[in-house]
């Protein structure tokens, strides 16, 4: 389990991490979820120890990260997978952690075994590799030392969607033997089909947390009909809080709520159903839109 | 009595072992021990190596080392083959490249954003810059080794071309301060290493502090007489060349504590404290 208290990280008079708490919680895979420049990696980075936190704290199964005597066996860390060295062999790399951590040298040739990464690809300079075999080889690192909780800042980047599909099923079965994910995206799509939990982060605050479940229904019912503005109307009625949306409305309420109002208020509705995705990604723009560097445009 | 206690221990062992958890399960609560100081020194050995660059640098130790041998065989007068020529010829070179292998141990971390993964799974930054001061130091004093068997065999060799008998002119002593000065200029390399975070101006601030300043000095020195007696106890370089080619007194000796503490001992601190300090990004 992370735990996140009271996290702020301030640069001068510039606020990076603003009051920051959050749980990623065993079991379960959390998605940490934010604009570029909303403060997930600076979030990771005083996980593990690299950047000092202004005030508050962050504790990994109880302890700080500098309590622990081995980090790479309790917490497997990716936090930039570019952030390798050009000249070294991908199984160099790898070799090296292994190293650090006490491991016998099998587990290299397992682990690259686990993550994708051939013999061939992994003889190869790391300057010669893709950004997704980077990812591949940056999450080998993070997995050699079987540890129980996992922090990945943008994992998926470079990632083909065979790739992002290897990693969820990877992750989930992370997650399911009981560990602990933490991976962040600017990617809403990336981070729905593979989360459990999310945290939205917009300018360095949290904007919204929850299971996905949740968030999903906090996002609403999505109906269309060929008479919007009656049931806008008969909706209003019903104290129900309605945004147009093309051909139809997304509503704060559940579907059978909606679906009732209609029917009293005899409308024929064409379609009906939570509004899953589409809801989540418009307030994901909503919650973002104030701070996400492109609100003035949109 | 024994096979008594032992065989109910054995029964309950199936005969089949039972199918072997996938390693992607997160173990259950196991010891994790502590990281030993000389692993991190052996990975930090290891890093040394394992690039194109590190490889040829290191070896450019060895080559420096028979190519200068060589050129005193060939150019030296007979009367000047003698152990000391060749431990100079070969010293010259190696004190060059010795602390530029400090400088990238420290650097490439930052350069090549290694550090990233190298604090994250040792997050004792002091720690790790002490384990790569120790390999840079096991390293510079490998390579005196190396160097001094060149030598004598180039001397050897030499001596018998020439045809007269081999001059042994190096005490344990002077073989003791040679092996200092280039331990003092690998320690200038770490130092260097740590102050700029980066090889590009690690290298530049080298090439001042052994290039630049030995002659913005010695020009002070020629033309300002109240500098004169001064300069042992400013100019780093002066005090530690002579740790090569003179018997050191005690005077000279405080010169050099002296010179270093103002050229490398503080800046190396204010340095370590920044390592310790800064985010890594």
């Amino acid at each position: 389990m992370i735990s996140v208290e009271h996290l702020t990280k301030q640069y001068g008079r510039f606020t990076a991490v603003d009051n920051v708490s959050f749980t990623a919680a065993t079991g379960r895979v959390t998605g940490f979820l934010g604009p570029n420049g909303a403060g997930k990696s600076t979030t990771m980075r005083i996980m593990v120890g690299l950047t000092r936190p202004s005030s508050g704290q962050v504790t990994i199964t109880g302890r700080d990260y500098r309590e622990l005597v081995n980090p790479g066996l309790e917490v497997g860390v990716l936090l930039d997978a570019s952030a390798q060295h050009a000249g070294r062999t991908g199984r160099e790399i790898l070799a090296i952690a292994a190293q650090t951590m006490g491991l016998p040298r099998v587990r290299v040739a397992e682990t690259l075994a686990r993550v994708g990464l051939t013999e061939e690809e992994a003889e190869r300079r790391v300057r010669n590799y893709s950004l997704g075999m980077r990812q591949r080889l940056g999450i080998a690192t993070a997995l050699i030392g079987d540890p129980q909780v996992l922090v990945l800042d943008e994992p998926a980047n470079g990632l083909d969607p065979a790739g992002i599909r290897w990693m969820r099923d990877l992750l989930r079965g992370f997650a399911d033997d009981g560990g602990t994910v933490l991976l962040s995206s600017h990617l809403l799509h990336e981070i729905e089909v593979i989360a459990d939990d999310l945290v939205v982060i917009g300018q360095g605050r949290i904007v919204a947390q929850g299971s996905k479940a949740e968030l999903l229904a906090a996002a609403g019912t999505l109906v269309r009909t060929t008479d919007v503005d009656r049931l806008a109307r008969a909706l209003h009625e019903a104290a129900v809080v309605t945004t147009p949306i093309d051909g139809g409305l997304r509503a704060d309420a559940d579907p059978e709520l909606v679906g009732e109002t209609a029917h009293r208020a005899g409308i024929a509705l064409r379609e009906l159903r939570a509004a899953d995705g589409a809801g989540l990604e418009e307030m994901f723009l909503e919650l973002t839109a104030e701070t996400a560097r492109e609100g003035a445009a949109a | 009595m024994t096979t008594q206690i032992q065989a109910p221990t054995q029964t309950p062992t199936p005969a089949t072992p039972a199918p072997a958890r996938t390693p992607s399960a997160p173990a259950a609560a196991r010891a994790v021990r502590p990281i030993p100081t000389t692993r991190l020194v052996g990975v930090e050995l290891r890093k040394m190596f394992d690039t194109r660059a590190g490889f040829w640098l290191m070896a450019s130790v060895g080559i420096v080392a028979v190519l200068a041998t060589a050129a005193v065989i060939i150019w030296a007068p007979d009367e000047a083959i003698t152990q000391n020529t060749f431990s100079t010829a070969i010293g010259m070179p190696l004190s060059i490249v010795l602390p530029i292998i400090a400088i990238l141990s420290v650097t490439s971390e930052y350069s090549q954003r290694t550090g990233l993964t190298t604090y994250t799974l040792v997050p004792w930054r002091g720690r790790v810059m002490t384990a790569k001061v120790v390999a840079t130091l096991l390293v510079g004093v490998a390579a005196m080794f190396v160097a001094l068997a060149v030598g004598a065999l180039g001397n050897v060799v030499g001596s018998a071309i020439t045809g007269l008998d081999a001059t042994w002119d190096i005490t344990l002593t002077q073989f003791g301060n040679i092996v200092l000065a280039n331990v003092l200029g690998m320690l200038m390399g770490s130092m260097l290493g740590v102050l700029f975070r980066s090889s590009a101006g690690a290298i530049v601030g080298y090439f001042v502090y052994s290039l630049v300043l030995p002659v913005a000095f010695g020009t002070l020195a020629a033309f300002q007489e109240w500098f004169r007696d001064l300069q042992p106890w400013v100019d780093v370089n002066f005090a530690v060349t002579r740790l090569y080619d003179q018997t050191m007194t005690a005077e000279y000796w405080q010169q050099l504590g002296v010179s270093t503490l103002v050229w490398l001992w503080i800046p190396l601190a204010l340095g370590l404290r920044a390592v310790l300090r800064a985010e890594v990004k």
